[in-house]
């Protein structure tokens, strides 16, 4: 039976099972039918509520500017696929191709697209999380009682980690004139993804919009009431600060777990899968019929050394999703790599902030145009004498230049001079990252294929 | 057909009415060295790069060649260049300013809250149509009208709004270049406009210091923020700069519209059933029928390798943008008129710092003027296609668009 039968049959009338029914799990369903799946079409999800958006829970949602149960997703298409929400998946057997539910069910598969992200990583001492009063940000479901919580006016909000969800946190409730602390391990705020001397623009940021931000320290534990209230938090250096939310912002936790003996090459830095999305077996053989895309893959990238990337990017779920879709679909020749430059924003105390490439494995850091001073600027990252990774602050608009310069490896530091050089740009400068033996949380680009930084994923900030 | 005149023959006022065929040409090469220092570049990726290249300057000073069209570095007379001239960081804090009292995150609702005026005016203007015999377009609507609008935005009183016309028209036509013709008397004459309508609006801008009203001009002229306050003579040449900028370029995406719809009676035809057809109708129109065609005012300062060329440093930049819009690299059947295109990222209002600060203001007056026109005019035909037009290649549209129909409905 040729190949070419089976796809036709597949598109016809084969079955196909999303697990994870969030943003890759939408779009790569779409995607599928947009690609004449006239089939089965299976969307598994543990959240109770239809695909949403998750930026804006930490954005307008916070502020009170927009609800939770208003960032649903626009939908591209009509779907016509079969829903089974508030159910998780709890087990995948690969030979007999079939996806095990809580609930005790099974559905069977052709092909299976597994989108299930990640989830937020909780704070380790399970009592004080336990606490009234602490947040983690993750779903809808933290997001609205988060904002409950912010608009009963607390004295004190107390942010642990200064990662892109923790800052944004912070502008937030500064935003809306609540006090807030942000505890952060490393030397400012961001660091993990984009080195000291962008990190130090983001703590000047914070400072000036009167956050009470403390880098270096560790949070060592969290003191609640008699009540269960959280009450204060305690830190490294032997201070407290009293506060009567916390939010745990400590980075994110792949969400593989129910994939655990399947024979799938699933783990806790997430699913391996090769360039085209196709996942990879514990003994490192790609299987055919099941697809990974958004936050929980891992794939090698051609242009960061063939590394395994692991984004929490937005961009990097939709395209990589379509490319899975795309794939799931076709014969080999007719595949596509997922060759998407990681590319990420964020928007925190007025300032949008945007990066391309990975500007985490970049030694070297060079203002282009604009001024640190007046956070507003361009500046690339250099690694082995290459452009590898960009970022702006309120100068979005010249960023798909930059994106270039890293497509094309282009040489660093640039030799050109901009229409905006000003004398600080002049010459590249230790882009500061922290020493990557050393854990630190939250980096937005996660590079994994480098063992030190795996011991990321384990760390855990407050266990002594 | 040797290359090297292409440029020159766009210019040509023979090919106003229809440019396209040069532009498919001009493609085949998608960075022409015009010999004279001056690049073309007219493909769709490359144009796109160069807009967002911080190595290509809007300040005509890096030009290896000073001159080009508008400009006399000599003139010390002319008021200081308007931030579409100027590089960053100057460019931005202007153009920032600017925008506290046009849009968001400052004034995010302006716009939007003039709809109910802009609705005012096309009514009051297709009330004043009169015989339907005749009709010119471009007199009777499509001209008044934004000149109107970006009168009142700006606070500019209205029995003043006539001097306006002139005072735009002379400076509009002073941006169309002339390859080889001597630019003296042309910005000779620009230069008395600029003058003039520099000293009325100095006088305005000291009047609205004392009593502001609710306007851009009184706006511009208080404000004190982060960046901040303008100087005189930085606000007269950006309310210049908008009153121009905002002015041809909407007469003629508005004609262009009206002439497009009517050489494509059924779309004209669902946009008279389904007035919000108008949003995708007027996206497609700033692909297919660009007010701006060409971005001419562009230098390289250093050199720029695209497409397989090398462009120079201090090199004189063409940019294409028409051209670009039809690129069958990037677009789909690219010459034919769609309005339900999805993929319609186009150039029509350019792209990077520079790309058209008023397209909000433009794509709602289109979108209204054009919705309008298709709702009341009743069987609108064509008196003359292809119509005349305007000698500027820069701003290309009709100088008259005479139209009739068979009545206007209320
Ligand atoms: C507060 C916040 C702000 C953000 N801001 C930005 C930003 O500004 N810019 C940016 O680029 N990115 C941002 N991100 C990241 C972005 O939202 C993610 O990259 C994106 O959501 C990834 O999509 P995904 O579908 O891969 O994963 P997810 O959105 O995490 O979806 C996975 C889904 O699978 C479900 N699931 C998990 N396990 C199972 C199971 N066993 N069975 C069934 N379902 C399961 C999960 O509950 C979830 O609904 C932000 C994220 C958060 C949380």
């Amino acid at each position: 039976m040729s190949v070419d039968g089976y796809l036709d049959r597949l598109k016809r009338d084969g079955r196909i099972v999303v697990v994870g029914a969030s943003l890759a799990g939408l779009r790569g369903a779409e995607t599928l039918r947009d690609g004449g799946f006239a089939g089965t079409l299976t969307m598994i999800g543990d959240e109770p509520y239809e695909p949403y958006d998750r930026p804006p829970l930490s954005k307008g949602v916070l502020l009170g500017k927009a609800t939770a149960d208003h960032t649903a997703l626009p939908r591209r298409r009509a779907l016509d696929a079969e829903w089974r929400l508030g159910v998780p998946a709890s087990g995948l057997d690969m030979a007999a191709k079939r996806v095990r539910l809580a609930d005790g069910d099974e559905v069977e598969y052709d092909r299976l697209l597994i989108a299930t992200g990640v989830r937020a990583r909780p704070w380790p001492h399970e009592r004080e999380a336990a606490l009234d009063g602490v947040f983690v940000l993750r779903t809808r479901d933290d997001a609205t009682a988060l904002q409950k919580r912010l608009a009963d006016g607390p004295r004190r909000v107390f942010v642990i980690g200064a990662g892109f969800t923790g800052s944004e946190i912070a502008s937030a409730c500064r935003e809306r004139e609540i006090e807030v602390t942000v505890a952060e391990r490393g030397a400012a705020p961001l660091v993990g993804a984009l080195g000291g001397v962008v990190g130090e623009v983001a703590a000047q940021m914070q400072r000036e919009n009167g956050v009470d931000l403390r880098t270096g320290v560790m949070v060592t534990g969290l003191e609640g009431d008699s009540a269960g209230r959280v009450r204060a938090a305690h830190l490294s250096d032997g201070s407290s600060v009293e506060t009567d939310v916390v939010v745990v912002s400590l980075g994110a936790t792949r969400n593989t777990e129910w994939l655990a003996g399947s024979g799938l090459g699933a783990g806790p830095r997430g699913i391996a899968c090769d360039a085209g999305c196709r996942a990879f077996d514990i003994r490192g053989i790609v299987t055919d019929d099941i697809f990974v895309a958004g936050d929980v893959a891992r794939s090698p990238h051609p242009l960061f050394n063939y590394q395994f990337l692991s984004l929490e990017h937005w961009g990097n779920a939709v395209t990589q999703a379509e490319t899975a879709a795309h794939n799931m679909l076709c014969e080999s020749v007719d595949r596509r790599p997922h060759m998407w430059i990681p590319a990420f924003w964020s928007s925190q105390f007025g300032v949008n902030i945007k990066s391309v490439g990975v500007p985490s494995m970049g030694t070297e850091i060079i203002v282009t145009q604009g001024s640190l001073s007046e956070h507003r600027f361009a500046a690339v990252y250099g690694f082995q004498d290459r452009v590898i990774g960009a970022v702006t602050f309120d100068d979005a608009r010249w960023l798909p230049f930059y994106q270039q310069l890293i497509e094309s490896t282009a040489p660093f530091p640039p030799q050109f001079p901009t229409v905006d050089r000003r004398p600080e740009g002049a010459r590249p400068v230790s882009a500061d990252f922290p020493d990557p033996s050393v854990p630190t949380h939250g980096p937005t680009v996660t590079l994994s294929g480098y063992s030190p930084a795996d011991r990321r994923i384990t760390f855990t900030p407050g266990r002594h | 057909m040797t290359q090297g005149n292409l440029l020159r023959q766009i210019l040509e006022y023979g090919n106003r009415p229809n440019p396209y065929p040069l532009y498919a040409e001009l493609r085949k090469t998608p960075v022409l060295n015009e010999g004279d220092g001056a690049y073309v570049v007219s493909t769709y990726w490359e144009i796109l790069s160069l807009l967002h290249d911080p190595r290509v300057s809007s300040d005509p000073h890096n030009l290896a060649v000073p001159g080009g069209p508008g400009f006399d570095p000599n003139d010390e007379s002319s008021l200081p260049p308007s931030f579409i001239r100027l590089d960053p960081p100057e460019h931005d804090r202007l153009r920032r300013m600017t925008n506290t009292s046009f849009g968001p995150p400052h004034k995010a609702r302006r716009i939007h809250e003039m709809r109910g005026e802009l609705d005012e005016i096309v009514s009051g203007l297709i009330d004043g149509i009169g015989s339907t015999d005749r009709i010119d377009l471009v007199e009777q609507f499509s001209y008044p009208f934004p000149v109107t609008v970006i009168c009142r935005l700006l606070g500019v009183p209205r029995e003043d709004e006539s001097r306006f016309h002139t005072w735009a028209d002379t400076l509009a036509a002073s941006l169309d270049p002339m390859p080889g013709e001597d630019p003296t008397e042309r910005n000779k004459i620009a230069q008395k406009a600029r003058t003039e309508l520099g000293m009325y609006l100095a006088g305005l801008i000291e009047e609205r210091r004392k009593n502001p009203q609710d306007d851009m001009l009184s706006e511009l002229a208080n404000l004190k923020g982060p960046d901040g306050s303008m100087t005189t003579m930085e606000l007269l040449s950006t309310s210049a700069l908008l009153l121009i900028a905002g002015h041809e370029t909407t007469v003629n995406l508005i004609t262009n519209g009206m002439l497009t719809l009517l050489r494509n009676p059924d779309v004209l035809q669902r946009l008279r059933d389904d007035p919000k057809l108008a949003v995708p109708i007027v996206e497609e129109l700033l692909r297919f029928e660009p007010p701006v065609q060409l971005v001419p005012n562009r230098t390289t300062l250093a050199d720029i390798e695209i497409g397989g060329v090398t462009i120079p440093k201090g090199a004189s930049l063409w940019l294409v943008v028409a051209a670009g819009n039809r690129d069958p690299q990037r677009f789909k059947e690219p010459e034919r008129f769609d309005p339900d295109r999805e993929d319609i990222e186009h150039l029509g209002f350019g792209s990077g710092i520079h790309s058209c600060f008023g397209a909000p203001l433009a794509r709602l007056e289109a979108q209204i003027a054009l919705s309008e026109l298709a709702r009341r005019l009743v069987n609108p035909r064509l008196l003359e296609d292809p119509p005349e037009y305007r000698q500027n290649a820069v701003l290309r549209g009709p100088r008259h668009l005479p139209i009739t129909c068979d009545e206007i409905r209320p």
